[in-house]
């Protein structure tokens, strides 16, 4: 199991100056959180391939659900800099812990803020941000990965009810998940949001096991067998593929950034270890081989701070594309996969054990290249944006 | 119960220190730094609990400039309701002394909390300085504080145990380990602290009689001595000549 957390941070471009006090604060306030409740237990977690489901509680303490939603319905009140800094220090952790943020605070408490009514929004909001409440978010189907908009999930009215068929699959949260915003389509074949609570008749969420990756983290399916939900639980504000896809590019948002945390903790560790570890009589790190990877990570992590704390500033101005959005997720998810990979070359035999946090990052990060959009597809939609025509299909 | 709590700014424990070519500075290029841990983690966050628990007020002090306002803003973010910072380049301990006692001084507080050192220069002056400024009493290293009646009840390490003391009046109580538990501000607690009142005092630096003339860095580490186990002359030796030890 690992040692002592020894992450010391780095910010080769004094990007700390592009930064507000708020962001600084809850950086800090984040990292001290993730070294004290995170690193001495996630190893062992991991290992277990079990959730450490005390730390919901832990997560809403510290404000991770929902930060940059209305302080009224629970949230921080925070810009969308604080936001993806709160994911890129929870990512340092695992991704597992960052998904466990950002599907809450993204994927569930974000579109009922949206497109929910103000009764939706009181009903579940404080409770979600409080961790009284565990979220997920039912969009792909065993048969509907990249392309969400042939879900075969449906609807059928009943009175002051419609009865909700279907299944969902790969949905993070989902076993211990109280309430699931999930997308079905309506008799019209027009997509809509509603939100299950884990009691209704017909719904169950069987979990997913066999995970190589983001092992401490709970997955599962949502199964929907004739369930009666009340129409007052449809979200009004939407319909249509755009209300899932919103929530993605807000999760998306998180993920550029927290990639760069996972990229962090790696690169962090390959360079204490370059210089810790002798041979031929002097540090690993003094070789030009260990230097070009050394170089080329903390080069690809400043280019991806620097794209991110951009994206950030387009985002708190409401101008950063669904597109924009996807070259960042796009570009840091696999710049933190190259990191990981030459981080753990660095370590040699030791960077295969649960000594150090490479194994555990490398894994995860091959699930967060293909979740919230897989890395070919956001390939598609730079291509889509550049030259206006359409690849996937 | 109107509490004051002195705050400073360190250097993040890890930071790698380096000084000038003449050694005569601290070169601050790159110098990450944090609210002094006992000051954050022992006297903030005991005062902040004994506010919740009897009511009044926290106000934390601190003597420097502007670029002090990220960790005064973190103690805000932890619970203190308002903010001083006495507006000149901290000189020396005498010097900050002289400036928290102006400002106390007829403002009637019940406590004064301080951590028992910075984690830079640890001097562990501060407290008795400033307890002899304001002509108030001063424990030191306490590792436990509460109210008790009319009187503050003061607990300290002492060899072999530990010493209980009451304390009638203000008092000037410096923080050790065990005080209080530290505390991680939350995202609402941050942005709360956006809107608490951080007043900035100009003043001119107290004449200091005190005068960095240099630094050095301490001996680097050796490699481990490996000594047969049949040689204890040998072990005896180094023990007295090189370590120095016995």
């Amino acid at each position: 199991m690992s040692g002592s957390d020894r992450f010391q941070s780095h910010d080769y471009y004094l990007l700390d100056e592009l930064l507000d006090e708020e962001h600084l604060i809850a950086r800090d306030a984040v990292r001290s959180w993730v070294t004290q409740e995170v690193s001495p237990i996630i190893e062992d977690f991991a290992e277990r391939h079990a959730c450490p489901t005390h730390l919901f509680k832990a997560l809403a303490e510290i404000g991770a659900f929902g930060p940059s939603l209305p302080a009224k319905y629970g949230g921080g009140g925070m810009d969308e800099i604080a936001y993806g800094i709160i994911m890129q220090e929870l990512e340092r952790g695992d991704s597992g812990i960052r998904s466990m943020a950002s599907v809450q605070g993204s994927l569930v408490m974000y579109p009922i803020y949206r497109f929910g009514s103000e009764e939706q929004r009181l009903k579940y909001l404080p409770k979600l941000a409080s961790g009284e409440f565990v979220g997920c978010f039912g969009l792909t189907e065993p048969d509907q990965g990249s392309d969400p908009g042939g879900m075969h999930a449906h609807f059928r009215e009943d009175g002051d009810h419609v009865i909700l068929n279907g299944s969902k699959m790969w949905i993070t949260n989902s076993p211990i998940a109280d309430v699931a915003v999930v997308w079905a389509k309506n008799e019209e074949g027009v997509i809509q949001g509603m939100i299950l609570e884990k009691d209704m008749p017909g719904f169950s969420a069987p979990e997913i096991h066999g995970k190589w990756s983001l092992r401490a983290s709970i997955t599962g399916e949502l199964v929907f067998e004739d369930v009666r939900v009340p129409k007052a639980n449809i979200l009004p504000g939407v319909s249509g593929l755009k209300g899932p896809l919103s929530c993605l590019s807000k999760a998306r948002y998180g993920i550029a950034w927290g990639a760069i945390g996972a990229a962090m903790d790696c690169y962090d560790s390959a360079l204490r270890y370059s210089l810790e570890r002798e041979q031929f009589g002097r540090p690993i790190g003094g070789f030009q081989l260990t230097q070009k990877k050394l170089a080329e990570m903390i080069t690809e992590i400043t280019k991806a701070q620097l794209l991110a704390w951009r994206l950030g500033t387009l985002a708190n101005d409401g101008k950063a594309s669904p597109a924009q959005i996807s070259m960042a997720k796009r570009n840091n998810v696999l710049m933190a996969l190259e990191v990981a990979r030459e981080a753990r070359q660095i370590h040699g035999g030791m960077g295969i054990t649960n000594e150090y946090p490479i194994m555990r990052h490398m894994m995860n990060l091959e699930t967060v290249l293909t979740y919230e959009g897989t890395h070919d597809i956001h390939l598609l939609i730079t291509g889509m944006d550049v030259t206006g025509l359409n690849a996937f299909k | 119960m109107k509490i004051l709590v002195c705050i400073s700014k360190t250097p993040e424990t890890t930071s790698k220190i380096k000084f000038s070519e003449d050694a005569t500075e601290l070169m601050e290029d790159g110098l990450q730094y944090i609210l002094n841990p006992y000051d954050e983690w022992y006297a903030l966050v005991r005062a902040v609990e004994l506010k919740e628990e009897f009511e009044g007020s926290v106000t934390v002090i601190n003597v420097g400039p502007a670029s002090n306002d990220t960790v005064i803003r973190k103690a805000l973010a932890i619970g203190a309701d308002d903010a001083v910072r006495i507006n000149v380049e901290p000189a020396s301990a005498m010097s900050v002394a002289n400036h928290i006692s102006d400002y106390a001084t007829g403002k009637d507080y019940d406590l004064i909390l301080l951590g028992k050192e910075s984690i830079d220069y640890n001097g562990s002056v501060m407290g008795a300085m400033l307890s002899e400024f304001l002509n108030l009493p001063f424990i030191a290293h306490a590792s436990g504080l509460t109210k008790g009646g009319d009187a503050w009840e003061i607990e300290r390490g002492i060899t072999g145990g530990t010493e209980r003391v009451r304390v009638n009046g203000t008092v000037v109580v410096s923080a050790a380990k065990g005080m209080a538990e530290q505390r991680i501000p939350n995202m609402r607690g941050i942005m709360m602290a956006k809107r608490k009142p951080l007043e900035v005092i100009e003043a001119e630096n107290k004449a200091s009689s005190l005068e960095t003339v240099g630094y050095a860095y301490p001996a680097e580490k050796t490699a481990v001595k490996m000594i047969d186990p049949n040689n204890m002359e040998e072990l005896v030796r180094l023990l007295q000549e090189e370590a120095k030890v016995i």
